[in-house]
């Protein structure tokens, strides 16, 4: 019964849209098309273009069919770098997320005095470039005059090396949590803001504990800020390049030109010189980046449910 | 004369007085409130309480720990660093002289690359917050034919690895011969499916339409409404999202990487590295550590002074970009 009386005047509503344009949105929306076409949209087909091609010594560029996307396919290299990515992802986004949850949750809580100063003190290093976060952590990893030497030194025991390739991963995830954290809690923060207090008056009347609050009444109203992190999150160690390729100059035995799917692409086309490989082999990368995107995306609807 | 303009001076200064009385007071109840809710707290609530201080005091450090260790390092000698304490100054400061010799190392390279940096953030950052807010007003305000196909695209193709399509565009920038130049770092990065994102939500939650209505009907043309009307409105999104994408044109290092070849062409992320990478070269002695940390310190700095001074506007931004996911 309310669907019938809801959709009468969504209907009507609909005719009226439709009797008044505003064409004039069309030259406002237009600067935005042009460079999103230019940006985004035409290097896409692009890519995919010239991946059915292959260079010849003589003769120019023949075409190839899906050679290319075959053999990306089969590649082991770009295998072994998605598999890092992958593990990478599981060690750094959890955790993070976590972190920056538990930081939100904390200054929400009212308990806390003068939040402004621990919000944007924790927020700083998110105006720090990766590169140079990736460079300034790299010296602080350092055995010789890093912090990290000297603590160890301090103690008597011999200094992790954060170089190896057991802790590379780590290293990394170290660099990245640092960068983000504060980032995400900021977007959990101004989300539990908007929370309508009556929320929390009836769970506590019910005598909910400050805790079961959080977990229970908190956590799912800014679900949607947390998908939001976490596809953002997701991407970005997918795409990781920027800490491993500037860690690659301290730490050349561990991080080689294949160490992520990105440095392998950009080594293919620049390195290689192969940029129809290269583009065959990032488009790959990018469409089961989407995937899991996807697949991601459709687990958080389920939770919306 | 001059009385004219001393009495005002001295009623502000009586206004000053007044209102610094009526804060005292306030601060004074506000303080006697909390005495009396930490009264109330029971003995768990208390350990409670500590343990959440520690805890966001950790979380704080953790945070703080490399820029403090930045800070330090940027006072001290490249042999300084080695005999030092990490977070203490050396036995000698040599800060002013660090910062003097990073913008005079190799022929004075490093401002090149400060303005470089600031040219493609101002450009490209300014150029895409502009342009993502025409589009996110009109979307958000209009009906138009094409609006909802504008908003599945950039919804579909945010996820996107930025990544996949630097090598294409680097080939077609290449075919336009636009490589190498300034615009091949700014032109890609005026798109910004993000930006629009938040500016359609934005304008969503803080625009009336029925303002929009009422100019309209005093005849005000589309253009004049915008400007007088939904631009005012929309600022402190628009400050957001310009911060932001200041930041990531500031901080991006992959595009500048592939489209740059000329040294003096860079901004500071790529510059930095290079010389970080000087490391590898045997005919250098010794690496600029110094210069290479003062210079990191330079860079982020200016950053930080935005988000520091802007605090008000991108923090009320982000909260309005909250009320609807």
């Amino acid at each position: 019964m309310t669907a019938a009386t809801a959709s009468a005047p969504a209907k009507a509503r609909k005719t009226k849209v439709k009797e008044r344009q505003d064409w004039i949105g069309i030259p406002f929306c237009l600067p935005y098309v042009i460079v999103f076409l230019f940006g985004t949209i035409i290097p896409l087909f692009y890519a995919l273009y010239l991946g059915f091609f292959k260079q010849q010594m003589i003769g120019g560029s023949s075409f190839v069919g899906f050679a290319n996307y075959l053999k990306a396919l089969k590649d082991t290299l770009m295998w072994t770098g998605f598999g890092r990515v992958f593990l990478y992802f599981w060690i750094q986004t959890p955790l993070m997320l976590a972190l920056a949850l538990m930081a939100a949750l904390m200054l929400d809580s009212q308990r806390i005095r003068h939040i402004a100063i621990p919000r944007i003190l924790m927020f700083l290093p998110y105006a720090v470039p990766g590169v140079i976060a990736a460079m300034m952590w790299g010296y602080i990893y350092g055995n010789d005059y890093g912090l990290f030497g000297q603590v160890a030194h301090a103690l008597g025991v011999q200094a992790p090396n954060m170089f190896g390739s057991q802790l590379m991963l780590f290293a990394i995830a170290n660099i990245a949590t640092w960068c983000f954290m504060g980032y995400n809690m900021l977007i959990y923060y101004s989300s539990l803001r908007v929370i309508p207090e009556e929320l929390y008056e009836s769970a506590r009347i019910d005598g909910a504990s400050e805790l079961r609050i959080a977990w229970s009444v908190k956590i799912p109203q800014i679900r949607g800020s947390v998908m939001m992190t976490l596809l953002f999150s997701l991407i970005g160690s997918f795409q990781l390049f920027n800490e491993p390729n500037v860690l690659k100059t301290l730490a050349p035995e561990t991080i080689n030109s294949s160490y992520t799917p990105n440095m392998y692409t950009y080594n293919l086309a620049f390195t290689s010189q192969d940029a129809n490989y290269a583009a065959a082999v990032s488009l790959i990368v990018g469409i089961i980046t989407m995937v899991l995107v996807a697949i991601v995306k459709a687990i958080g609807n389920r939770w919306d449910k | 004369m001059s009385a004219a303009t001393v009495s005002p001076r001295k009623a502000s200064r009586e206004e000053k007085l007044a209102k610094q009385d009526w804060k005292n007071r306030q601060r004074n109840m506000r303080r006697a409130e909390k005495a009396a809710q930490r009264l109330k707290l029971t003995g768990r609530q208390r350990v409670m309480s500590w343990l959440l201080h520690i805890i966001m005091a950790v979380m704080v450090i953790y945070c703080l720990v490399p820029l403090l260790w930045l800070v330090f390092s940027s006072t001290k000698t490249n042999s300084g660093l080695y005999n030092s304490p990490g977070l203490w100054f050396a036995d000698q400061n040599v800060f002013f002289q660090n910062i003097h010799d990073t913008f005079t190392f190799k022929d004075g390279v490093y401002p090149r690359w400060l303005l470089n940096t600031i040219l493609y953030a101002v450009a490209a950052g300014l150029g895409s917050t502009l342009i993502a807010t025409f589009a996110g007003y009109a979307v958000a305000t209009m009906r138009f034919p094409g609006r909802n196909w504008l908003l599945w695209i950039t919804l579909a193709f945010m996820s996107i690895p930025g990544t996949v399509i630097t090598v294409p565009l680097f080939l077609m920038y290449s075919q336009a011969g636009l490589v190498s130049t300034p615009w091949a770092v700014i032109l890609p990065q005026l798109s910004n499916p993000f930006g629009l994102y938040l500016m359609i939500i934005y304008a969503q939650t803080s625009i009336p339409i029925s303002l929009l209505e009422a100019a309209k009907l005093d005849g005000a043309s589309q253009w004049t409404i915008f400007w007088k009307i939904g631009f005012p409105l929309l600022s402190p999104g628009f400050v957001t999202v310009l911060l932001f994408a200041l930041v990531g044109v500031w901080n991006n290092y992959f595009l500048p990487l592939i489209m740059l070849q000329d040294t003096k062409d860079y901004p500071l992320t790529v510059g930095l590295n290079v010389w970080l990478k000087m490391g590898s070269d045997t005919s250098v002695k010794e690496l600029p550590n110094n210069l290479i940390l003062t210079g990191s310190l330079i860079a982020i700095v200016p950053l930080i002074i935005c988000f520091l001074f802007l605090q008000k506007y991108w923090q009320s931004g982000l909260a309005a970009g909250s009320v609807k996911q």
